[in-house]
């Protein structure tokens, strides 16, 4: 039998495969360039940049949790021209679309950082970051309401022709509202989900865990959150969902696919073992064989309910 | 930096409750430079997700070893790691003790088993200098022995008194500083955060070099999460540096020390 058709379209942007990697948990790229092949990879998603450079939260920053981990890292970045200046060629080298994940203090802001950036050949696609749960401004206020999420999105879409994906926050009542909310604003893709709002406690100082007091919960432990989200947005939306959410095997991102996502990020396992997206990109292909389908796509909300 | 499947071929007691674990890592052993690290994914760890720094104490073309002691979660749960069993590593991490500045008289200063990553710079100095070595017992000193065949003198300290001075390792050092031409003294430094702090504030003081192998806790070891960063000081203020690849190892007039 013929090798299946691993190729995934998010907007006009094509992936060879449909594995990509969660913003935040793999640099700017350079970081992994010695573990993984980023040739390999569907596409690379970096860690959020707004128009200035950012310093991002105090220390503790992150807190290993049973089975996953909290994070408040809050943002820090080199700014849109700092990454350009620093990233971009590097990132140029490689045959990979790259996903750059945007945010904002203001919602002037998020028009801006795309404004810088959008000459850039080598940005493929924005991710609009919504949801972060450990920066205020980048936070609730533009993720927890449809109306300023909605004045978001068509902000960003009047600026570039580039797919546009705004990463939906888990913690809200109805994801099928703002998926669909997003689809009407023009949006290409939608990702699912951010972080999941946590804490933890230090029992003997009595003190949170994290000097940001509270994080985002992520790994495994949040993976039958996601799949719900995407299952939920799948069936409010027919934009193409990015999957992410604990995705440590093979399986977790094809469970992904069937509850609707087109393609999937690999997160906090890149911490765990970088060789993941490897794994799970060979792991998704030999399912497809295995199920006799000709491409990734024919198995996308496949989920029988 | 490799990512290596590497073999326990070593795993016991070395002295008191430390342990020593000895790798073949093919791959990671030949390219370690001294004062570097790994980054371990402990087997037997259940449902924790995230890997273990550990210091390299000694590398060959054959491998690496590491020197542990069980005290807490992470190294509890690697006493079952018997011989034959796999380890998945990444390494070698991080910068490194730089080369000695010419002319200056290397100094080695390290607080319970952080001389475990001052070994291999031992080895490598072309001249032989004074190690101080601090513990809170006669059995927190490791090592000597070893150093001392490599050309060492060694100094210890414990707060007990039950091996060498009585005391902490400045209760030592600070005498014989003043005894040396100090400003050309050159440490190269690993241990606890206060030991650091400590080493580093003499060298602003008296105006020599001291490099601090700093300890954070990590999450990637790469450089890409930025969990393990520290204040590094630059002309117009300061800087969030990542231990694990901008350090661990910091010259002292380049931290700033959080109050």
């Amino acid at each position: 039998m013929s090798k299946p058709n691993l190729e995934v379209k998010i907007g006009s942007m094509v992936m060879k495969n449909p594995v990509t990697v969660a913003s935040g948990t793999f640099g700017y790229g350079p970081e992994y360039a010695d573990l993984v092949d980023l040739n390999r990879l569907g596409a690379i998603t970096v860690k959020g940049i707004c128009p200035d450079e950012t310093i991002g939260n105090p220390t503790p920053r992150t807190f290993e949790t049973r089975g996953g981990m909290l994070n408040a890292i809050g943002l820090p970045g080199p700014g849109a021209q700092g990454f350009i200046d620093k990233y971009i060629p590097f990132l140029s080298q490689y045959d990979v679309p790259v996903i750059v994940n945007i945010w904002g203090k203001s919602m002037e802001d998020y028009g801006t950082v795309v404004e810088m950036l959008d000459a850039e050949d080598t940005v493929s696609a924005y991710e609009i970051n919504l949801s972060c749960p450990n920066v205020k401004e980048a936070g609730s206020a533009f993720g927890t309401d449809t109306d300023s999420f909605s004045r978001v999105i068509e902000l960003v879409r009047g600026k570039t022709k580039k797919p546009i994906i705004p990463k939906l926050a888990p913690n809200v009542s109805d994801i099928g509202a703002f998926a669909k909310a997003a689809e009407e604003a023009g949006a290409d893709a939608i990702s699912i989900m951010n972080s999941y709002p946590a804490m933890a406690i230090n029992i003997e100082t009595l003190k949170p865990e994290l000097a940001n007091r509270t994080g985002g919960l992520s790994g495994p432990p949040i993976k039958p959150i996601a799949i719900k989200l995407v299952w939920d947005a799948f069936k409010a939306t027919t934009l193409p969902i990015i999957g992410m959410g604990g995705i440590y095997e093979p399986e977790d991102a094809i469970e992904f696919m069937i509850a609707g996502a087109t393609s999937v990020a690999v997160g906090t396992a890149n911490f765990t073992d970088p060789s993941t997206v490897d794994r799970v990109i060979a792991g998704i292909e030999h399912y497809l064989v295995e199920k006799e389908h000709r491409s990734a796509f024919d198995i996308v909300g496949t989920v029988k309910t | 930096m490799k990512q290596e499947i590497a073999t326990v071929v070593e795993h016991h007691n070395f002295q008191g409750e430390y342990r020593i674990l000895r790798l073949a890592a093919p791959e990671i052993g030949p390219v370690v430079k001294p004062g570097q690290f790994l980054h371990l994914l402990i087997p037997q760890l259940g449902d924790r997700v995230l890997r273990r720094p550990f210091s390299i104490y000694k590398a060959d073309t054959e491998g690496v070893s590491i020197l542990y002691k069980p005290v807490g979660r992470g190294t509890d749960s690697m006493r079952p790691l018997h011989v034959g069993d796999t380890v998945d590593i990444i390494g070698p991490l991080g910068n490194g003790y730089p080369e000695l500045t010419e002319g200056k008289f290397p100094v080695l200063v390290a607080g319970g088993y952080g001389n475990a990553a001052l070994y291999l710079k031992a080895k490598e100095l072309p001249a032989k200098g004074v190690a101080f070595f601090g513990g809170r017992t006669a059995e927190d000193i490791l090592c000597v022995d070893e150093f001392k065949e490599l050309g060492w003198e060694v100094r210890p300290t414990t707060n007990d008194g039950s091996l060498g001075i009585k005391g902490l390792v400045t209760t030592d050092f600070d005498p014989w500083m003043a005894e040396q031409d100090i400003q050309s003294l050159e440490l190269f430094v690993c241990g606890p955060g206060p030991m650091l702090k400590a080493m580093g504030e003499r060298a602003i003081e008296h105006d020599f070099t001291a490099w601090l192998s700093m300890d954070e806790n990590m999450a990637c070891g790469v450089g890409a999460c930025l969990t393990c960063v520290i204040k590094r000081k630059i002309t117009d203020g300061w800087e969030w540096a990542r231990c694990c690849t901008d350090g661990p190892v910091f010259e002292s007039r380049e931290i700033l020390w959080n109050e």
